[in-house]
């Protein structure tokens, strides 16, 4: 299991990248957090997740 | 007034303690719209002792709607404009103003000093380059970041709310600048008093 946003996902063998498509994100709009480390967008296609991960997914609607 | 003065007035309103710990900070604003212009405004008002204001743009006449700018101001850059403004409200605040784009590449230089920034820009692909590049870039930086602010929703779904360890995200998350849904100073202004009072209780709480 995967904790991502707080909430427990079963998904494996994903890369980050895949499982942002998958969900929707517009990859320029958004910031990642796995276990406390902040993932550069250039890793994204290279970030397995795995069992255990904590995935924090920031998204920012325009405005200020 | 000399500066004495002046800080005998915010001692005794602040007490000595608040004071120095606020006087021997310093924040930077990254974008000086709507939140950025009225976040600097409540720093300058609550004795912060240096402020780096950065924003590109002139002030125009799209930006009376909720940013704390005036008539006199339309053409001219904004850091100029809101400096004249914050040295009127304390002649003794240090400002570096920074008129420029900031982008991937000047990122690191621009911010290289800071320990505490607000990303206080409009676009939701800046803020997120922003956030990204100065959290990669600094990883003990403090951050608070504006996301949902638009229309007239309940001024109550506004919260602040810490993401990552250093990392803060004020506004509701959802509410951006589409589906005619436009800006508006009440709510934007919630919004960036959520931003300047984390940027208090962090300079209070822990000193920076």
């Amino acid at each position: 299991m995967v904790k991502i946003n707080s909430k427990f996902v079963d998904i494996q063998n994903t890369s980050l990248q895949e499982f942002i498509v998958n969900a929707g994100y517009n990859i320029n709009r958004i910031a990642v957090e796995i276990n406390g480390n902040i993932i550069p967008k250039n890793k994204y296609g290279t970030t397995q997740i795995i069992d255990g991960d904590e995935v924090e997914i920031v998204h920012f609607v325009g405005g200020g | 007034m000399t500066k004495s003065e002046y800080e005998n007035v915010c001692k005794k309103h602040f007490g000595d303690d608040f004071f120095y710990k606020l006087n021997n900070a310093k924040v930077a604003v990254a974008g000086l719209g709507g939140l950025g212009s009225h976040i600097a405004v409540m720093l300058a008002r609550s004795c912060i002792g240096t402020l780096h204001l950065i924003d590109f743009d002139n002030v125009d006449i799209s930006n009376l709607n909720r940013q704390e700018f005036y008539l006199q101001h339309i053409g001219r850059p904004k850091t100029e404009c809101l400096k004249e403004k914050l040295l009127d409200i304390n002649p003794f605040l240090n400002i570096i103003t920074d008129n420029i784009k900031v982008t991937v590449d000047n990122m690191e230089s621009l911010f290289s000093d800071e320990k505490i920034v607000c990303e206080a820009f409009d676009d939701p692909e800046q803020k997120a380059m922003l956030v990204n590049g100065l959290l990669s870039l600094f990883p003990d930086i403090k951050l608070i970041a504006g996301s949902g602010m638009a229309g007239c929703a309940d001024a109550n779904l506004i919260k602040t709310r810490k993401v990552f360890r250093n990392f803060y995200i004020c506004g509701d998350e959802e509410n951006g600048i589409k589906n005619h849904s436009p800006l508006m100073a009440a709510r934007v202004s919630v919004c960036a008093g959520h931003q300047a009072n984390k940027v208090i209780q962090l300079i209070l709480d822990k000193g920076v």
